[in-house]
């Protein structure tokens, strides 16, 4: 039987915890807060909410949170519970970017952002192709996932159409041939 | 071409891509720097990529790297009307779906809709992450070293557990010394 949150601040206290800590994504600090040091969630729990955040637009991990508060507290524990993940977090962000703006005059600050640009750059790369074996399970079969995640590139990496086209013609057709292969 | 900031018409570009933000924000990245840098001018393209890395940098969740862009176009109201448009459709969405989706992980529309867009997915962040490096890459200067560092970076991704953030601050240390 997993632990619960006594109290919305305790929530509140807890997501804030959770986002100043997580550098780089939340997500691995995610699971260490709310599955092993407060047992909010079992393994087999997180998991399964993670599975519906991400089938959600939004960002997986903001919603994971809003489904965890709403599980406890409904409405008001989703709410505290989005709050907490980004109020912190935000003041010290946008303290940064203000910082930036003083910053931008020397060039030495100017080389730096570009150097952890190419970083950032890499890291969102690296990731994509990190996440690839993922489609070995898919239900349209591997050649064809693959294809459309190269097509999904073409356009917008270097064709650089608008999200929507893409969605609508790449999504639509890789909904429209998941449902077939799963009706069969 | 710089066409006047307008704080609703920020806010509605934001909300309209929310919805399509599946896999996090982050893949709708190309679609900002579509609307932000190349039809409005609101943003160079260097400040819309050092917006991003800094939101990287910085603790808490990647979708704050919003809150960074809504601020460098229009100061702290750019802020909130970026991150109230990115998050209420979501959020919402999020909400009322949860309790449906609970109950019907193995419903045959949430398994097709996973499937179509997850290879989608892929293919958009790969694309962003290119996006990203073209300003660095366009510039002479700094193509070698930028390709480098990239290609450094994503083996260690891939072959370590290095934390993240000591990429990102190692990136900006080479970059600061004038080695990229």
């Amino acid at each position: 039987m997993p632990n619960r949150p006594q109290s919305l601040a305790q929530l509140f206290i807890a997501f804030t915890r959770l986002a100043l800590q997580g550098f780089g994504g939340v997500l691995a600090v995610a699971q260490r807060e709310l599955v092993e040091r407060l047992g909010w969630l079992s393994k087999e729990e997180f998991v399964e909410t993670l599975a519906i955040a991400q089938v959600l637009p939004g960002p997986n991990v903001v919603n994971l949170s809003m489904m965890v508060g709403d599980r406890f507290f409904g409405l008001r524990g989703a709410v505290v519970a989005l709050a907490g993940m980004l109020l912190a977090p935000a003041v010290v962000v946008l303290g940064l970017a203000a910082i930036y703006g003083e910053l931008a005059r020397y060039p030495a600050a100017v080389s730096a952002l570009r150097g952890m640009g190419a970083v950032a750059a890499g890291l969102v790369l690296a990731t994509g192709i990190k996440l690839l074996p993922a489609l070995k399970t898919s239900p349209l079969g591997r050649p064809l996932a693959l294809g459309l995640a190269l097509l999904a590139f073409v356009a917008i990496g270097l064709l650089r159409w608008p999200l929507f086209h893409v969605l609508a013609l790449l999504g639509g057709g890789g909904m429209a041939l998941a449902w077939w292969r799963l009706r069969k | 071409m710089t066409t006047p900031v307008d704080l609703f018409a920020l806010f509605l570009h934001f909300l309209t891509l929310s919805l399509l933000a599946i896999g996090g924000a982050i893949t709708t990245v190309p679609e900002m720097h579509r609307y932000l840098v190349d039809k409005t001018g609101w943003l160079t393209d260097t400040s819309f990529t050092s917006s991003i890395a800094l939101a990287q940098a910085a603790p808490g969740p990647n979708i704050l790297f919003v809150a960074v862009l809504g601020y460098n176009v229009a100061g702290l109201p750019g802020a909130a009307a970026s991150m109230a448009g990115i998050m209420l459709p979501s959020s919402v969405l999020t909400l009322t779906a949860t309790r449906w989706a609970r109950n019907n992980r193995e419903h045959i529309s949430l398994r097709a809709f996973s499937a179509g867009m997850t290879p989608l997915t892929l293919g958009l962040i790969i694309a962003t992450g290119w996006l990203l490096a073209q300003p660095f890459l366009k510039a002479e200067a700094h193509r070698w070293g930028t390709l480098a560092l990239m290609a450094v970076t994503v083996v260690l991704v891939l072959k370590t557990r290095l934390g993240l953030v000591w990429m990102v601050l190692a990136g900006g240390v080479l970059g600061a010394l004038g080695l990229v």
